[in-house]
């Protein structure tokens, strides 16, 4: 039996947990000490739209919560881009280049953009903030994208696309 | 157009914490689509850790706020939950969310995290999160004017 349960562990997470969970930390710490001090539950996705009202005239890009939060969503973003600079130049094992093929990249990130604005939030809205919240919605909404998500993965993965 | 931005102090906190929230997805190895891809093909559970261990923080900050805090400091805002309403929406869009989460490996706030530790050919997925939340929105639009334009002729 002590054999036993190393080896699992190691099956399931062949890279340890440690990383993950410190990095999960962070994640929560950072959404946390933004809401102490603001209140407000910032999620990653709503910048898409937010961004919008600077290019667009469209009403549903112009609504008062976009306009009055499209600047500190910039420097939000920019700080997200920034923090994680930061991890690589110094913990970090230096730059680093994905080779997921391009045309994934196209394709997801359109309907995850489709995606996140109609299901009213993301891994961060509603995967963290909204799990945190203790949201039945998020909850709905999480389960629901996780398991579309290991099917569409598995499927192109059987189909011989990788990465 | 301005009322969120409650001075210096209000950036500066957002800054941190997106500093904090960007420097945490490094760690987590999240900006990494293939990390993600690897959870979600079940070679490697450390998925669960990252979003387990990010959700218990903010719930536990969430719930003490909610119940000893009075307003935050730098906006007079209540602390509340992140509650929001169920409709069939939440389902399809998570539909939606998923197979692009699932074709891609990558999500918005990973995404940005991914443009700060190098990896540019990010920049086609959050081209195409612009590019999808554009059409939503446009198709949003259009049905919201052909309503009115039906209800009108009635």
């Amino acid at each position: 039996m002590t054999g036993l349960t190393p080896l699992f562990a190691e099956s399931l997470f062949p890279n340890g947990i440690t990383h993950y969970a410190l990095g999960g930390l962070l994640i929560g710490l950072g959404t946390a000490i933004i809401y102490l001090g603001t209140g407000i539950i910032a999620g990653a996705s709503t910048f898409l739209e937010s961004t919008l009202s600077y290019v667009s005239d469209l009403p549903r890009f112009n609504k008062v919560k976009y306009v009055t939060s499209r600047n500190w969503r910039v420097v939000f973003t920019l700080s997200i881009v920034a923090g994680a600079a930061l991890y690589t130049v110094t913990l970090g094992d230096g730059w680093w280049v994905s080779s997921v093929q391009p045309w994934r990249f196209a394709v997801g990130g359109v309907l995850v953009g489709i995606g996140t604005r109609i299901g009213k939030g993301c891994t961060s809205g509603h995967g963290v903030c909204g799990v945190g919240s203790r949201s039945r919605t998020s909850f709905v909404n999480v389960a629901t994208f996780m398991l579309v998500a290991i099917g569409v993965a598995q499927l192109l993965s059987a189909l011989g696309v990788s990465p | 157009m301005s009322d969120e931005e409650r001075g210096l102090g209000f950036v500066l906190l957002v800054v941190v914490g997106g500093l904090i929230f960007g420097f945490g997805l490094g760690v987590s190895n999240m900006a990494r689509p293939e990390v993600v891809l690897d959870f979600l093909q079940f070679d490697d559970f450390g998925l669960v850790f990252v979003m387990g261990g990010a959700a218990v923080v903010t719930g536990v900050v969430f719930a003490l706020a909610e119940t000893f805090g009075n307003r935050a400091p730098l906006t007079g805002r209540d602390y509340g939950r992140r509650l929001k309403s169920f409709d069939k929406n939440v389902v399809v869009g998570g539909v939606i969310f998923g197979a692009g989460w699932g074709i891609s490996g990558i999500c918005p706030g990973a995404a940005y995290a991914s443009l700060g530790v190098g990896n540019y050919p990010i920049l086609v997925a959050i081209g195409g999160m612009f590019v999808g939340a554009y059409l939503q929105g446009l198709w949003r639009a259009r049905r919201a004017d052909h309503a009115a334009r039906s209800t009108s002729a009635d």
